[in-house]
């Protein structure tokens, strides 16, 4: 089973909102979708799912042509953001609705809510209405919802965004557990770098109706394939500068360094927590100036001024840093990522 | 515990003492004054006890038009309600047409009662009005709700349900368009009916709203006054003499202080029970 699509786009109003996508999602793993607010990831789920209206392409699933066909004919489960649920049914009849519908004998029924019931552990709800649970408990009776019902493909947006910061890691640990071994397309949709590394799977990085990258999780982390993937896939955001490099010298601003690149003009990138404020080995020194500093649990985040852009760097522990006042930090260029100017990466190498 | 006891803390209500004692207190108070006295003019009260009470409570009149008023609740109840739902059903959600259909909707509330009581009173003229020459002459039904009862009552519910059924719209409608469109999609993904999405989706979500749709009307259908009124007078005959109407029939039409006191207080009393009862029961298991 595979969910297929074709050079789907979506127009509204003459605008192209969802320029050509071309995506092979297949069961057994996660398929994230990982772009910021307005990416288009919603839209995007919303036309797998057949909600939105598709203006050319197509969509396959499991080898046939869903296309133009009603949602409720595609077999799929969506999870929203907000906690969708039935009010006035208990939580036994929210999990047991779109079975009833679908025609489902009712000693099947029985089992099957249950057994999706044991899995999110709302066994001792099952008799509750929405209104009498947890933010927490009603999210995991619309996954119930998905679960029970034999779906083919499943949409989750943003599901745990809505959740307290206990509830998310709790749930976001179980998530892959509950989909494993069901042989349906799993689409998750979320706008946190991290979520996307702790899920694994495959990755599909999403900007301004665009999927610029597609692929294993993992190689998209380390190869970024420009320089806007590399800033989708980097909370905080990425530090960039422009690099000139000429007779195997890289320069960014004041900062030099022995680079193996052919003589031009870069967009050198590196990750906040590959920028440290004490020395390394084949460290460069980045003189700043800190302009602001969080203490988040264990890491330290300084702010600073680097030849008048704004970077960040990300460090384990707790750092003296002064505001205002000018510090050195330290990077391995080796860690960084060059773009050239038309924004494709740059492999070293003369 | 160390409690300051500062007296001035009175200053601070008196104000809303003085309100509630004005506006609802005395006022009240002068009415349970009247029901347990009698009265020969001249401002000499009688004490009489629970006597009006009694001739209330036992009086065929008192019976007649309290029967009259249930069932025109009843009726209006029966037609606004389900009539605005479906009304606000129909209404777009967004769009220009929006504010449109809003003040299409909002302006029948804004006519004065006696206004709206006139001008239903001459449209429904047998001989000069709109409505009603129509109705004779081109439908040709016989009306003349000066003269038939059920032609009054088919009068005076048409001009509640014109009056009325926009604030049941108006509240429906407030409560469908704050229901997220992940509800629509869910059920579009499970595949529900339209009759599911009503039943399921739309109606829960509009039940608090809706109390308060039922609650209003039902309140101020049952103490109607200055429509019928101005509309029939509570004619023909005693056909539309709803409760309000006879109860200022026998304060100033009679000058029946003492009965017409006690009538005031069952009157009361029962639309706050209704009342009560009906949103106790409407609400006994919201979050």
């Amino acid at each position: 089973m595979t969910l297929r699509l074709e050079a789907i786009t979506k127009v509204v109003e003459g605008r192209t909102h969802i320029k050509p996508t071309t995506l092979e999602l297949h069961p057994g793993r996660f398929n994230v979708l990982l772009g910021p607010t307005g990416a288009g990831k919603t839209s995007l789920i919303k036309m797998m799912a057949g909600l939105d209206p598709i203006a050319s392409g197509k969509v396959i699933l499991d080898g046939e042509d869903v296309t133009r066909r009603n949602p409720q004919k595609r077999r799929i489960s969506l999870v929203h953001q907000f906690f969708v649920n039935y009010p006035h049914m208990t939580v036994f009849e929210n999990i047991a609705s779109p079975l009833r519908v679908a025609g489902v004998p009712k000693s099947e029924i029985q089992g099957r809510v249950e057994a999706a019931a044991d899995v999110l552990k709302l066994r001792p709800m099952l008799d509750r209405r929405p209104h009498e649970l947890s933010g927490g408990q009603q999210q995991r009776t619309a996954l119930a919802r998905a679960i029970a019902k034999d779906s083919r493909a499943v949409f989750l947006d943003e599901p745990l965004a809505n959740l307290d910061y206990k509830l998310r890691e709790e749930l976001r640990e179980q998530l892959p557990d509950l989909f494993a071994g069901r042989g349906a397309v799993v689409v998750y949709a979320t706008s946190e770098p991290e979520e996307a590394l702790l899920l694994g799977g495959e990755t599909a990085l999403m900007e301004d109706g665009h999927v610029r990258q597609f692929g294993p999780t993992a190689d998209i982390y380390r190869a970024p394939a420009s320089l806007a993937a590399a800033r989708t896939f980097s909370d905080p955001p990425i530090n960039a500068a422009p690099v000139t490099v000429s007779g195997g010298t890289a320069r960014m601003g004041s900062a030099t360094w022995a680079a193996a690149r052919a003589d031009g003009d870069y967009t050198f990138a590196i990750r906040p927590h590959h920028v440290l404020p004490q020395p390394m080995a084949n460290g460069v020194a980045l003189e700043g100036t800190v302009a602001v500093t969080e203490l988040s649990g264990s890491e330290s985040s300084a702010h600073f001024d680097l030849d008048g852009r704004p970077w960040v760097s990300l460090a384990h522990g707790v750092h003296p840093y002064r505001v205002g006042e000018p510090h050195t930090f330290h990077m391995d260029p080796a860690d960084g990522f060059w773009f050239g100017p038309d924004g494709a990466p740059v492999q070293e190498g003369r | 515990m160390n409690k300051t006891w500062n007296q001035k803390a009175w200053l601070l209500v008196l104000p809303v003492v003085l309100l509630v004692a004005f506006n609802a207190l005395v006022p009240m108070m002068t009415v349970v004054n009247y029901s347990v006295q009698e009265t020969f003019g001249n401002n000499t009260f009688f004490w009489s006890g629970l006597q009006w009470f009694e001739q209330i409570l036992t009086s065929e009149r008192f019976h007649a038009a309290l029967g009259r008023q249930v069932l025109f609740t009843s009726i209006i109840l029966l037609i606004e309600v389900p009539l605005g739902v479906a009304i606000a059903l129909c209404m777009p959600k967004k769009g220009v047409w929006v504010p449109v259909c809003l003040v299409l909707m909002a302006l029948p509330m804004l006519i004065p009662w006696n206004v709206v009581g006139s001008m239903w009173n001459i449209m429904a003229l047998p001989d000069i009005g709109l409505l009603g020459y129509f109705l004779n002459e081109v439908v040709g039904w016989q009306f003349d709700y000066t003269q038939d009862p059920i032609d009054a009552w088919v009068t005076i519910i048409a001009m509640d349900v014109w009056h009325w059924t926009s604030l049941v719209v108006l509240l429906a409608y407030a409560g469908l368009v704050s229901i997220p469109d992940a509800y629509y999609q869910a059920a579009e993904i499970d595949g529900a009916s339209r009759w599911a999405v009503f039943r399921h989706i739309q109606l829960p979500k509009m039940k608090s709203v809706l109390t308060i749709a039922i609650l209003l009307r039902f309140i101020d259908s049952f103490n109607i006054y200055t429509e019928p009124f101005t509309l029939t007078g509570g004619g023909p005959g005693n056909a539309t003499t709803l409760l309000s109407i006879d109860l200022v029939k026998i304060a100033l039409g009679q000058f029946d202080l003492g009965p017409a006191g006690a009538m005031s207080l069952i009157y009361f009393a029962i639309t706050l029970l209704v009342s009560w009862l009906f949103y106790t029961l409407m609400t006994r298991n919201d979050p």
